[in-house]
């Protein structure tokens, strides 16, 4: 009997093991035979096919960077893989049509370790469907087309659709197409409460108003929709939640970076583009300002102020370093911004070698460079403290700002009365030749360039000068490939999640492709044909029945579908630590709306300046000071940005350092920002002054709890969330009327002032709204 | 909508997350999960090519590591590489045969002479081994035969930030994983209830140099891989301590809320990411518990506080932050990374490098002979060095008995212990004036590749696509220095 037990025992174990053995091996490489066994396409594409597997397994050795290249032969050349091959005269590595006739066919088919390629010690290997990809579309005539992301987009025509009913605009075509070929359904509008408080956050970065919810009614017109979207496109919350993306991109900070990380004024131009994107400035202008706005012929302040963005890279204090190592880090920097924030193409491998996927030569890079390389900028002449005593705050040059100016030019700029503010800008004053870098060192000068762009995205027109204002120009070309659909692909991300390339920064060969590519190019050419206006953009995106599904996960969509690639339905993604706590601040009605000025600190956990300074009062950032009053509750985005130490409530929550551009934050889920919303005074402040707001409104408020939740959640409880609450509500204000918790303490958390409410109660409830301040649909854009 | 999946016909075909949705439910499955195969829920962007294969990748020697960072770079010339032949040239001028148009900073590149500077401290032989150490460092003088003494360090750096984040990330740009984080994400973690990266940082009264949290970032790592700064003081963690009025049983029984209002949302909703929020906030509990515990130092023995002196009992020193180390070390705490800021000496070096000396000497030796006496040494590796080396003429004024030393990148000292390192071996060489290395250069590559060959890491496997390039701690280069491990 005994012996029977432990046979089944024995036996089910074995089956566990085997079960969990095959699916593990499956995770980490695939067995051939599930590879094998998938239905190859029809048509072979070789951008969608075929590139990804050269690119991932042969350009290394066979592919653009000539230093690299083994037998002569590259295969990301059409040419040069029909060419004979150098060692093997007579042979030919792919002959179209005819794959047995191929060299690539046999050498990655052979189980010779001699022949094989990609060979075994460079750890890539081919599995058997990728085997057959190359195979057949050799056979079907080995076809090379340019990268898919350097063909300018065209609009084509809308697909047609087995049914139409959903369909409400261009986009739902493209997107219901690949549902139908996936045979999928597209998901049901989202119930109102969710669409408002989707639409309100994507685009104000706020909880809506009751007002909103109240016009939209129960059952919205496309009219009522559209009102509602124009009318949170037109407050001025919408500028500051598109500034606040940008300055990620813009590498934005309050202080210089590097060792010292002292006090920079750059802030005015974080006003200048609060305003740009508020008066819906053309994505075009937008950067053309930015780049060249000294150069233009009109150029005024307005123009100078905005090319701040070409100098808001880190500047290093340290004493002793070498300035002209320096001074080719920042424009190196420029250059790697400009490639990553407006082309969405990674040069810095280029600033060393020739780019190893993106035929961008080292060359390309210098002449890029060029453009970035002739500011008369110094470097900080002073250390940190010598900067703090002279009230030192920007490298040359910059440009003066005095209050009079911002009240009327510059009247953005939110210049209180006093002194007037440096910022630093971008100039062309002094021409410097430039030479490629050797393996990118800044001392070891190679071959002289001229400025100019890589000619495989988009060669530069002769007529224009070669200068920032050119480069501007031929960005903003409408023949340029890349950059109306690098910020449509932005800004369909910041409304999905992700972008319809996923890899929102890299647009090359090494970067994903995109799942709808008609889609996106039909939206870049119809942003481009709409004066790269914004605004227009994103409520066309808005206007889609695509954007406006249900966010729920079917278990038909969860199997066929789990990353949404298909756009079956509309994401669920968590806010971004900005967004969390301008959420706090809203609901609790302690949010202060003033827009712009000089950066603000909020509550931050004391000493952490303090814990990692460079010791002593090495410049004027050592030591955080709080500020007081309203400037607790201003917007996240004036936070005050020290690059060294960011805020911990921002960093927590995936804000990057602004060491460097960054288009794209990751959406983590950890154990620290679950403290960081029990905790943070700010949140714990808010909760209870939500509290007492709620009770001093009456003697004794008939549904205490079901008013935080909807203030909180923008939507009614469902009857076991109220009941859930109201019993946590009750038994906590017995606890504490009983004596047997003190509410005394914490209610006393925060500065903001004490309304005269029962203790007790402020408790309990504060204590209900931190729950529901901690949920996960609270910080969750659905 | 229930709250249970339907169960697909094949098992063999769902995903993973459907796998371990299916196994059981809520948050034993994920524990299950990295248990079985750390980080599997890391696989990145790309499951099938591109991540870390059946790692370790092979036999680990060690299982963790202890960074003692001596930020601000101590000078070699008073610590481990001696050169008696400097006393006979004091005074001398640096050859240009020997400079070699080496690049100088700022700070020394303008001076009109370079006269050579003895050591300001006599130099002793230890143990079996012979290893001269300075009378700076008489404790660690005591357990030369358990170190490995590394003279051929060099770097590219000749400034600090640049030279840190060299050492910290493998590059001198910032925005790249720290080693620390890589560990992570190679080898998961250790310990549920404790990051698997930590910081601590101290002072000395030394000139020094600022840290940056991008030090311990995870650059484009999943941020679960970045270093968690440990904080001297009542609140270690940030917003670890619940405020005034909530209990423990208070905030269990709030997060039981929470909790259950989740649940009612997954249902709902039906996404996953749900069931990770509460498995996070439940792991963000049980930190409040562990991370004050294993901080509290109130259990160790007088021995023990004796061993690594006095100060030990003094949050936020270097020698309270070594034998949090261990402690740590002992919790499965992957990666330790300490920091001693103060070791920047331009002027004044002979009384700033006494004192900063004394901060780090009696318990960096006590870290090792505890781990020794524990039985951990042999599979815990201890690292002690700053980021660069200094000079070994004399910046400014030439005056024996206050003089600085500039940086220098072409030949510095470090020391190794534990952890599979060769006990008791001096490696490397450098020329009678301890400016070039004349044998056995270690860059900071090659150290990185052998640190994660101790761990059981193919550094050229180890790799992590991020805008279409697979990236590395070693980038492009480095060589495991097999001579140094045992």
């Amino acid at each position: 009997m005994k012996m029977k037990w432990t046979g089944i025992i024995i036996a089910v174990l074995t089956l566990l093991t085997a079960v969990l053995f095959f699916y593990i091996a499956g995770d980490f490489m695939g067995p051939e035979d599930s590879y094998a066994a998938r239905k190859l396409p029809e048509k072979v594409d070789y951008n969608f096919h075929i590139k990804p597997i050269l690119s991932d397994n042969c350009y290394t050795c066979h592919g653009p960077d000539a230093n690299k290249r083994r037998a002569g032969l590259r295969l990301d050349l059409e040419q040069e893989a029909f060419g004979e091959l150098e060692d093997h005269p007579g042979s030919f590595a792919i002959v179209p049509g005819n794959p047995k006739k191929s060299e690539v066919y046999h050498r990655i088919y052979t189980e010779d370790k001699n022949e094989m390629m990609p060979p075994p010690d460079s750890r890539r290997a081919l599995n058997a469907y990728e085997k057959k990809l190359i195979e057949k579309w050799i056979k079907q005539g080995a076809r090379f087309e340019r990268h898919w992301a350097f063909i300018p987009p065209k609009k084509e025509e809308l697909p047609v659709t087995a049914t139409s009913g959903w369909i409400q605009n261009e986009i739902d075509a493209f997107v219901l197409k690949k549902l139908e070929d996936n045979h999928l359904h597209p998901s049901e509008k989202a119930a109102v409460s969710t669409l408002v408080r989707r639409i309100s956050l994507d685009l104000t970065g706020l909880p809506p108003g009751r007002k909103e919810l109240q016009k939209l009614g129960k059952d919205p017109t496309e009219e009522t929709l559209s009102g509602v979207i124009d009318e949170f496109l037109s407050s001025p919350a919408y500028g500051e939640r598109m500034t606040q993306a940008w300055l990620d991109v813009a590498r934005y900070a309050d202080s210089h970076g590097y060792q010292d990380d002292s006090y920079r004024t750059m802030w005015p131009w974080r006003d200048w583009v609060i305003h740009a994107f508020n008066s819906n400035m053309g994505y075009d202008r937008f950067l053309t300002w930015q780049l060249a706005g000294d150069l233009l012929p009109e150029a005024g302040k307005e123009q100078i102020l905005a090319t701040g963005f070409n100098r808001n890279h880190p500047i290093t204090q340290e004493g002793g370093v070498i300035q002209e190592e320096y001074q080719s880090a920042y424009v190196v920097d420029r250059t790697n911004t400009f490639g990553k924030a407006i082309l969405g193409i990674t040069l810095e491998c280029a600033k060393c070698h020739d780019h190893k996927y993106d035929a961008i030569s080292q060359k390309n890079y210098y002449e890029l460079y060029s453009f970035f390389n002739n500011v008369d900028e110094k470097g900080l002449q002073m250390d940190a403290v010598q900067a703090a005593e002279r009230s030192f705050f920007a490298d040359p040059p910059y440009i003066t700002i005095t209050a009079s100016e911002a009240k009327g030019l510059l009247s953005f700029v939110q210049l209180e009365e006093g002194p007037p503010v440096k910022v630093m800008v971008m100039n062309d004053s002094m021409p410097r030749e430039t030479h490629v870098l050797n393996r990118g060192n800044y001392d070891d000068p190679g071959e002289k360039v001229q400025p100019g762009t890589p000619e495989r995205i988009f060669p530069f027109p002769d007529s224009l000068p070669k200068n920032r204002v050119g480069l501007a120009k031929w960005v903003t070309d409408r023949n340029n490939p890349l950059t109306s659909r690098v910020i449509v692909n932005r800004i369909w991300g910041m409304l999905f999640g992700k972008g319809l390339v996923s890899t929102s920064e890299d647009f090359g060969v090494q970067g994903s492709l995109p799942t709808h590519p008609a889609l996106l190019d039909w939206l870049s050419v119809d942003f481009m044909e709409n004066g790269w206006d914004l605004k227009y953009l994103l409520k066309k995106i808005m206007m889609s029945a695509t954007y406006q599904q249900r966010s729920e996960l079917t278990p038909e969509l969860k199997l066929a579908d789990p990353e949404n690639n298909l756009l079956g339905r509309a994401p669920r993604f968590r806010m971004n630590g900005e967004m969390i706590r301008d959420y706090v601040l809203a609901t609790s009605g302690l949010l202060n709306r003033e827009i712009g000025g000089a950066s603000v600190k909020p509550y931050q956990p004391p000493g952490l300046w303090e814990e990692t300074n460079a010791g002593g009062n090495r410049g004027i950032l050592t030591t955080y000071v709080p500020d007081t009053g309203d400037k607790l509750y201003r917007r996240s985005l004036y936070t005050f940005w020290k690059r060294t130490l960011p805020p911990p409530n921002m960093t927590i929550f995936d804000a990057p350092t602004r060491d460097f551009s960054e288009v794209r934050r990751q959406k983590t889920n950890t154990p620290l920002q679950a403290l960081a919303l029990q905790n943070d005074i700010q949140v714990l402040e808010a909760a209870r002054v939500l509290a007492q707001r709620i009770l001093a409104k009456g003697p004794d408020p008939r549904e205490p709890v079901r008013e935080v939740f909807e203030t909180i959640l923008v939507r009614s409880p469902g009857k076991e969330e109220l009941s859930t609450l109201n019993r946590y509500y009750h038994d906590a204000l017995e606890d504490f009327q009983n004596g047997l918790r003190n509410a005394d303490n914490l209610v006393a958390i925060g500065e903001y002032e004490q309304l005269d409410t029962d203790p007790s109660k402020t408790a309990a409830l504060m204590l209900t709204a931190q729950i529901i301040y901690n949920l996960d649909e609270t910080i969750t854009r659905e | 909508m229930e709250n249970k999946q339907q169960a697909p016909d094949n098992p063999l075909k769902v995903n993973r997350r459907h796998f371990f949705s299916q196994l059981s439910v809520g948050i034993g499955s994920l524990a299950l999960g990295s248990l079985l195969i750390p980080d599997l829920f890391d696989r990145g962007k790309d499951p099938v090519r591109g991540n870390p294969i059946g790692i370790p990748h092979f036999a680990p020697r060690a299982k963790r590591i202890i960074y003692l960072f001596q930020a601000g770079a101590p000078s070699q010339l008073e610590s481990f590489d001696y050169k008696p032949s400097l006393l006979t040239r004091m005074g001398e001028d640096l050859p240009d045969s020997i400079r070699k148009g080496q690049r100088l900073t700022g700070m020394t590149s303008g001076q009109e002479s370079f006269p050579l500077m003895p050591p300001a401290i006599g130099f002793k032989q230890y143990g079996q081994s012979g290893a001269w150490v300075s009378d700076y460092f008489p404790h660690i003088a005591r357990i030369v035969d358990d170190i490995c003494i590394v003279k051929s360090m060099h770097t590219e750096a000749i400034n600090h930030d640049p030279a840190i984040t060299f050492f910290q990330t493998g590059s001198q740009v910032s925005g790249r994983p720290s080693m620390g984080s890589w560990l992570s994400y190679g080898l998961g973690n250790e310990n549920k209830n404790l990051p698997s990266f930590v910081v601590l940082t101290s002072r000395g009264e030394g000139n020094s140099q600022g840290l940056y949290s991008k030090l311990w970032s995870s650059g484009f790592l999943d941020s679960k891989h970045q270093g968690v700064l440990l904080r001297a003081g009542k609140n270690p963690v940030l917003y670890l301590n619940d405020p005034d009025g909530v209990s423990r049983s208070d905030k269990r029984h709030l997060l039981d809320q929470v909790s259950s209002l989740n649940k009612l949302h997954l249902a709902e909703t039906g996404d996953d990411e749900i069931e990770s929020r509460i498995a996070q906030y439940e792991m963000a509990y049980r930190m409040q518990m562990s991370v004050p515990d294993v901080m509290d130092i109130s259990r160790e023995p007088e021995a023990i506080i004796k061993l690594y002196g006095e100060d030990c009992q003094v949050p936020g020193t270097y020698a309270a932050n070594a034998l949090q180390a261990r402690r740590l070390a002992e919790n499965g705490v992957r990666f330790i990374q300490l920091y001693h800021q103060g070791w920047d000496q331009h002027g004044n070096l002979p009384n700033e490098m006494s004192a900063q000396a004394r901060d780090v000497d009696q318990a960096s030796a006590a870290l090792i002979i505890d781990l020794k006496q524990r039985g951990m040494l042999d599979d815990t590796l201890v690292i002690w060095g700053g980021e660069f080396g200094r000079t070994n003429y004399c910046q400014g004024k030439f005056d024996p008995a206050n003089y600085g030393r500039d940086h220098h990148p072409r030949a510095f000292s470090i020391w190794m212990a534990g952890g599979g390192v060769k006990p008791g071996l001096s490696y490397g060489l450098t020329d009678e004036f301890g400016y070039n290395i004349l044998e056995n250069p270690v860059h900071i590559n090659d150290f990185h590749a052998t640190l994660m060959y101790a761990m059981g890491l193919d550094h050229e496997r180890l790799t992590y696509k991020y805008q279409g390039r697979r990236f590395r701690l070693t980038d492009v280069a480095g060589n495991v220095i097999k001579e140094l491990l045992a």
